[in-house]
């Protein structure tokens, strides 16, 4: 009769175990795995490094094209870059606006009642699942062309980013102030606002500023499906072959994306 | 009067917490309820609040049996009984004062927590609660700056400032050393003396329950095993309710001389 004694070696012990040859080898297979998934990918791309290379010239010749930027043209896109920056900053607020109530019915700690939660989580992770320019190119017919489709896009975007990461933050929670609130005979949204509030505000607002950073980068490139900013202005720039046009709005984003990135930063440090 | 009737918990998964107990608590009482921990003392107390369900059984306060009451009325049986608890469960974010105002909920309507508007009145009864405690001072610190006696009465001026019948207190000096032990369980007694609030408080300190209790009650395995006068209470009664000889860790020694002692709370030098 076999027997582990406890003077097995490991060998033995694992031998005893008696398990099949993948789950022996499991980084083996894991390995041969993605080398085919690679392999697949390569081919049917027609990924060819050679025409990777020759490419890169043509990347200088168009950055040679696109210098000077065209300075003049700076003063003329201050509207469209403002429009960007309202848009994102519109689209998180309505988004966060919406996330609370939602990721309070998504919290098993929080809300008690399984249809409820069920119902938000179902509504969360369905428009997560939906990408910044599909969620663009959805309202633009239904809204028109424009900033507000922009907006519109940008607030079910932040309403799923900031639902994801707010959820886990109140599921995280410290629930001795929750029963203490339950001992005293607290009424639900009471004790929302005494226990659960207080303790994910800090969190809260830094995803909302996160979410912002974001923003700001989606709604330059949304004016592309003709939601409005300046991602429009970058996309007529470029087909109309005004690369120096082009080059100065490329500019201009980049320095506002970096302030803003900056600003948020500093205000999340000081509240976490 | 508090009257258990034949209460019974099990627990999902086969844990039988409480067995069969009945028990009558007189108003005005100081009663400890002793028990190794897993005895069923904590479960005992909190389906005097119903935090916990007991599968059978009835419990009466006043006459009334609160084993069936839901929502509003529910609510309102839990506002007429404070709870402290081993972890303070306070808002740690959160004032002192708005920590003590909590403890208002259960009697203020919604719009009024949710916008903070206690009446004038509340705010007077909750720094009055601190002055009972002696943290008056400390009204507008934020909780976790205090130390952890300090936060204990801080929860202990949260359910005065309920105004409450009855006080459940479960292990409320598990977590501090000993002399802030005798400093919480000294306010809990002259609280009890001062206002006649009927008060059940959970220990496993056979010290701390012959030197502040008038009654003792032990539970061993969900079972009532003694009930009797402190007076009553030596150390083979302790031993016949643990099951087996006392030890040093049973006893939480210590004893204070006046509250200033208080100031060594939270330094870490006593605490378990």
């Amino acid at each position: 009769m076999l027997t582990v004694t406890s003077r097995s070696t490991l060998a033995e012990m694992k031998a005893q175990q008696n398990k099949g040859l993948l789950a022996r080898h499991p980084w083996h297979f894991a390995l041969l795995v993605f080398a085919l998934v690679y392999g697949w990918s390569f081919m049917k791309l027609e990924v060819d490094p050679i025409m990777f290379l020759k490419g890169f010239p043509q990347m200088g010749g168009l950055l040679r094209r696109m210098w000077p930027p065209d300075w003049a043209y700076i003063p003329a896109m201050i509207g469209p870059l403002a429009e960007t920056a309202q848009m994102a900053l519109l689209g998180t607020t309505f988004g966060g606006i919406l996330a609370v109530p939602t990721v309070l019915m998504a919290a098993r700690n929080v809300n008690s009642n399984r249809g409820i939660y069920l119902a938000a989580r179902t509504v969360m992770n369905f428009i997560r699942t939906m990408p910044d320019i599909l969620l663009a190119a959805l309202f633009v017919p239904v809204l028109g062309v424009g900033p507000l489709a922009g907006a519109a896009a940008l607030t079910l975007f932040s309403f799923g980013i900031i639902c994801k990461l707010s959820s886990e933050s109140i599921e995280a929670i410290d629930p001795g102030p929750l029963e203490a609130m339950d001992a005293v005979g607290s009424g639900k949204l009471s004790q929302i606002a005494f226990a659960v509030v207080p303790q994910i505000l800090p969190q809260f607002t830094a995803h909302v500023l996160y979410v912002l950073e974001i923003n700001v980068r989606v709604a330059g490139i949304l004016g592309m499906v003709g939601a409005g900013g300046i991602g429009m202005w970058l996309n007529t720039s470029m087909a109309l072959f005004q690369y120096r046009k082009a080059a100065a709005i490329i500019l201009m984003f980049f320095v506002s994306v970096m302030l803003i990135d900056y600003a948020s930063r500093k205000l999340r440090e000081r509240l976490i | 009067m508090i009257r258990l009737e034949n209460v019974t918990k099990n627990f999902p998964g086969g844990v039988q917490a409480l067995k069969d107990v009945t028990v009558e608590i007189e108003d005005g009482d100081f009663v400890v309820i002793v028990g190794m921990s897993g005895a069923g003392k904590s479960t005992m107390l909190r389906c005097i609040n119903r935090l916990v369900e007991p599968t059978s059984g009835l419990i009466y306060i006043d006459g009334v049996d609160i084993t069936k009451v839901r929502g509003n009325d529910l609510r309102k049986v839990r506002a007429k009984i404070g709870m402290i608890f081993q972890t303070f469960n306070l808002v740690k974010r959160s004032s002192v004062l708005k920590n003590v105002l909590s403890g208002r909920l259960g009697r203020t309507p919604t719009w009024r927590a949710l916008l903070g508007l206690f009446p004038e009145s509340d705010i007077e009864l909750a720094i009055e609660c601190l002055d009972k405690v002696e943290i008056r001072d400390k009204a507008l610190v934020r909780a976790d700056q205090l130390s952890g006696g300090q936060q204990q009465r801080v929860s202990i001026a949260r359910a005065l400032c309920q105004e409450p019948d009855i006080i459940l207190a479960d292990e409320p000096v598990a977590s501090l050393d000993p002399p802030t032990s005798h400093v919480v369980m000294r306010d809990l007694k002259r609280i009890n003396r001062e206002l006649g609030i009927t008060t059940l408080v959970n220990l496993h300190f056979i010290d701390l329950a012959t030197e502040y209790a008038d009654r003792i009650i032990g539970l061993r395995e969900g079972e009532l095993v003694f009930d009797g006068p402190a007076s009553e209470v030596d150390e083979k009664t302790f031993a016949e309710i643990y099951g087996r000889p006392i030890r040093e860790d049973d006893l939480r020694g210590g004893v204070v001389e006046d509250s200033s002692t208080d100031e060594l709370a939270g330094s870490g030098a006593y605490s378990d």
